[in-house]
């Protein structure tokens, strides 16, 4: 039996963003703040509270880049291929990363649910071009070779779990 | 917090306190607290300042109150972004106006003793440049061929205060708008000023307001666009992040001109720091009652709502913006009726950027005259520009409208970076187009960009040099055009789709005659016929750069040769035989096993498994593994 999915945490992102359809893009994000991934229960029940149909729904959550309907690694690691970190080499290290890791653009995820790889069009920080974030903390001017060892230490971290 | 205010003069009494207080703090140290130095560490340094100061029983003061605290009190400051990102983390000595650049957590204990107590300059932590030491941030190179308008408090006051924002003179222009002056007044100073949208679009911003104006509607908005989704630029994060109160000044202005009384302030999810900022702002403005129902006992109202994209760039268009905010897919939709009329939740909205807002407080506070008098005539004002990609001083910048390439990538931005020659500088982002040695001397503004065809956009400068491939760029704008495009119309959704695959072909090595008239006249189909200024301009790199650079696409496609050698795909990568000592480093490192070989003879690289990364040719300590 698998267990019952809790609501309380959606009922929360109603409560904080206000119960209107308006507040839908707010409410996806509240919820994927908690979970890092829209769970596939939250969108009949939302269906039902903001009165509007889970294909509009869907749509919404769907259309934004930002939004996930897959599980996420423990690490979310985003490359930024910004104009900037672009013509500073991007690419090289996000191929070398998705090399070593396994990793394509379709499958982003690692089979040890340990690390999910991303890119984004532009974190802004095109001064210390180029940048990868680790949960959202931002690694300056990355090469290869650096790349690689914040995410080796982040693996010999979690075997010494 | 204190009080709210309740009337006009209760503020300015308030007002003449706080200016004491911040006049008494005549030292201060000023830690940059923008996205950049932050991702360098400077909200360590900022804490270590703080700590090792009450440890040393100094004065320090991080709040501005109504009273001072003695003439010993040293200010400690965490400020928005003081542009020059290259060299961070930034941090600012007061009275001197000393810049220390680079600064690490342990040079804070020499700073404290040397000077703070001391008063003594460090001339470690100083910029140089050519054997030059500058001492003072305003004679450094590229700060002293800026003109900070938009961004004079930028790297000077505390951007999480209000109090501070209030002492240097921070919504006397509201108070002027709201007291002093009719709503026509208002709108009449705002066209006087000939101020243009900062968005990209350059629309004359007192028009716009009027049309608001005279639109019939029970409700009307006030929208600010802060998607800056433009790969390669972050002014308006920078504003946002580092003066937030003299935006939503500008916003409230707006409001009162055009008779609105809510905003809404339309930020990209990938800036949480300006988003955090923007709320203290916000919530910090309604304590004191200066957004609300009765703004000052004016009896206007206007309050201010951040709505938080999710990662569209399609979003930063008008009608694709306020569709996101009503909680729908980004689609835009064919305009006419404007926005002006039929914007958000189908009322008449002001859409202006988060510049354009910014610019609009001194407007109103120094006057038309004022700001007619920087800049070009038919282009007044300065302009915010993000200078990136491979030019020496990376960073934010800000100068008069008519300003040449030349000056802005040679003095201030200090030339190429490495031994690259000056190729083709980006502006405009994906919409935008590339401009090269030719147009060096051409003064931008929004005129004389249009007429070249190119525009200013929102203000990202992409500096290139010989190394980068200029079809590369325009298949990586292609890209991302096309990785963004809503799909509603079919010239932008299928168009900008074939034109990638043609451009993926050809930096693939594949390219056949005839490609480049097709991405010409592809490119003509999508601009005459996409149904938003997304998909209309999303040909232009392509076109800009086939124009400068007919020449590279036609060694990529005849001779499968990549001039500037950054195509991976037509790259020949080898090891020569004869200085390879066969230790195996690079096979070791090879993320595909593609090099092979027997140890203390010449290794040998599979071409057909190699995926060009380079890493054998950064770890070869021989220089044996070279490009062909």
């Amino acid at each position: 039996m698998p267990e019952p999915f809790d609501y309380s945490v959606v009922d929360a992102a109603l409560e904080k963003c206000g119960c209107k359809q308006s507040a839908i893009i707010a409410i996806l994000q509240t919820i994927q703040e908690h979970y890092h991934y829209l769970p596939q229960e939250a969108f009949p029940y939302l269906s039902q509270k903001l009165e509007m149909s889970e294909a509009r729904i869907f749509s919404v959550a769907t259309f934004y880049e930002n939004f996930s309907l897959e599980k996420k690694g423990k690490y979310v690691i985003k490359f930024c291929d910004g104009t900037a970190c672009h013509v500073r080499g991007s690419i090289p290290i996000l191929e070398r990363v998705r090399s070593e890791l396994g990793v394509t653009d379709n499958k982003k995820t690692t089979d040890d649910q340990l690390f999910t790889i991303e890119t984004v069009s532009c974190l802004g920080a095109c001064g210390l071009a180029p940048v990868m974030t680790v949960n959202d903390v931002v690694h300056p001017a990355m090469t290869p070779d650096k790349a690689m060892e914040v995410i080796y230490s982040l693996k010999v971290k979690e075997e010494s779990k | 917090m204190s009080e709210k205010f309740q009337t006009r003069a209760s503020l300015d009494e308030a007002r003449a306190l706080w200016k004491n207080a911040y006049d008494n703090q005549t030292r201060k140290i000023i830690v940059c607290g923008g996205t950049g130095c932050v991702a360098g560490g400077s909200l360590n340094i900022y804490d270590t300042l703080k700590k090792l100061m009450e440890k040393n029983g100094i004065n320090v003061t991080v709040t501005l109150e109504h009273e001072p605290h003695g003439e010993d009190e040293v200010g400690l400051k965490k400020s928005g972004c003081h542009g020059f990102c290259e060299m961070g983390p930034l941090v600012r000595i007061e009275p001197q106006g000393w810049l220390y650049t680079k600064v690490k957590v342990d040079d804070c204990k020499e700073i404290l003793e040397k000077t703070v107590v001391e008063g003594e300059y460090i001339d470690r932590l100083g910029y140089s440049s050519n054997g030059v030491l500058y001492k003072k941030q305003e004679e450094i190179p590229f700060y002293r061929q800026q003109n900070r308008v938009v961004l004079e408090h930028c790297g000077r006051i505390d951007a999480d205060s209000i109090e501070e924002y209030i002492a240097i003179g921070g919504y006397e222009s509201l108070e002027k708008a709201l007291f002093d002056m009719k709503e026509e007044e208002i709108i009449e100073e705002i066209k006087k000023s000939i101020l243009r949208g900062r968005g990209g679009g350059g629309f004359p911003t007192g028009k716009k307001w009027e049309q608001v104006r005279r639109a019939k509607g029970d409700q009307k908005y006030v929208v600010c666009n802060g998607d800056e989704g433009d790969p390669g630029a972050f002014m308006d994060r920078s504003i946002m992040e580092g003066d937030p109160h003299r935006m939503l000044e500008g916003m409230i202005i707006a409001g009162i001109a055009v008779g609105a009384t809510e905003g809404y302030i339309y930020v990209r999810a990938e800036y949480p720091l300006a988003v955090k900022r923007l709320q203290k702002a916000i919530s910090e403005a309604e304590s004191v009652g200066i957004l609300g129902d009765d703004i000052l006992g004016s009896g206007k109202a206007f309050r201010i709502h951040i709505a938080k994209g999710a990662g569209a760039f399609v979003c930063g268009e008008g009608s694709a913006l306020t569709a996101s905010i009503e909680g729908k897919r980004g689609f835009p939709r064919v305009k006419p009726p404007r926005t002006t009329e039929h914007g958000l939740f189908d009322s008449p909205t002001v859409l202006n950027n988060v510049e354009t807002f910014a610019t609009v407080s001194q407007i109103i506070g120094k006057g038309a005259d004022w700001y007619l008098s920087i800049g070009t005539a038919n282009s007044p004002g300065t302009k915010a520009f993000a200078l990136t990609g491979n030019i020496t001083n990376t960073g934010l910048i800000e100068v008069p409208m008519g300003t040449t390439l030349r000056k802005i990538i040679f003095d201030i931005g200090g030339g190429m970076r490495g031994d690259g020659e000056f190729k083709a500088v980006q502006i405009g982002g994906p919409s935008g187009a590339c401009l090269t040695k030719e147009h060096l001397d051409l003064p931008l503004d929004f005129d004389n960009l249009k007429g070249i065809g190119a525009m200013i956009g929102s203000g990202g400068l992409v500096v290139m040099d010989s190394h980068t491939c200029m079809v590369e760029v325009a298949r990586f704008f292609m890209h991302f055009t096309q990785n963004e495009s809503c799909g509603k119309c079919v010239p932008c959704r299928e168009g900008t789709k074939r034109m990638l695959e043609i451009l993926e072909r050809i930096v693939a090595g594949n390219g056949q005659e005839g490609d480049i008239e097709l991405l010409e006249e592809l490119a003509d189909t999508i601009s005459h016929t996409a149904l938003c200024g997304l998909g209309k301009s999303a040909p232009n790199p392509v076109v800009s750069t086939i124009k400068n650079f007919r020449s590279e696409y036609e060694s990529h496609i005849r001779d499968k040769r990549c001039p500037a050698g950054q195509c991976q795909k037509l790259k020949r990568i080898y090891i020569d035989p004869l200085t390879c000592k066969g230790c195996s480093a690079c096979s070791r490192k090879c993320p595909v096993n593609a090099i092979s070989g027997k140890i203390k003879e010449p290794f040998h690289i599979d071409l057909e498994k190699c995926i060009r990364c380079g890493s054998c040719i950064s770890t070869c300590k021989f220089g044996a593994v070279k490009e062909a």
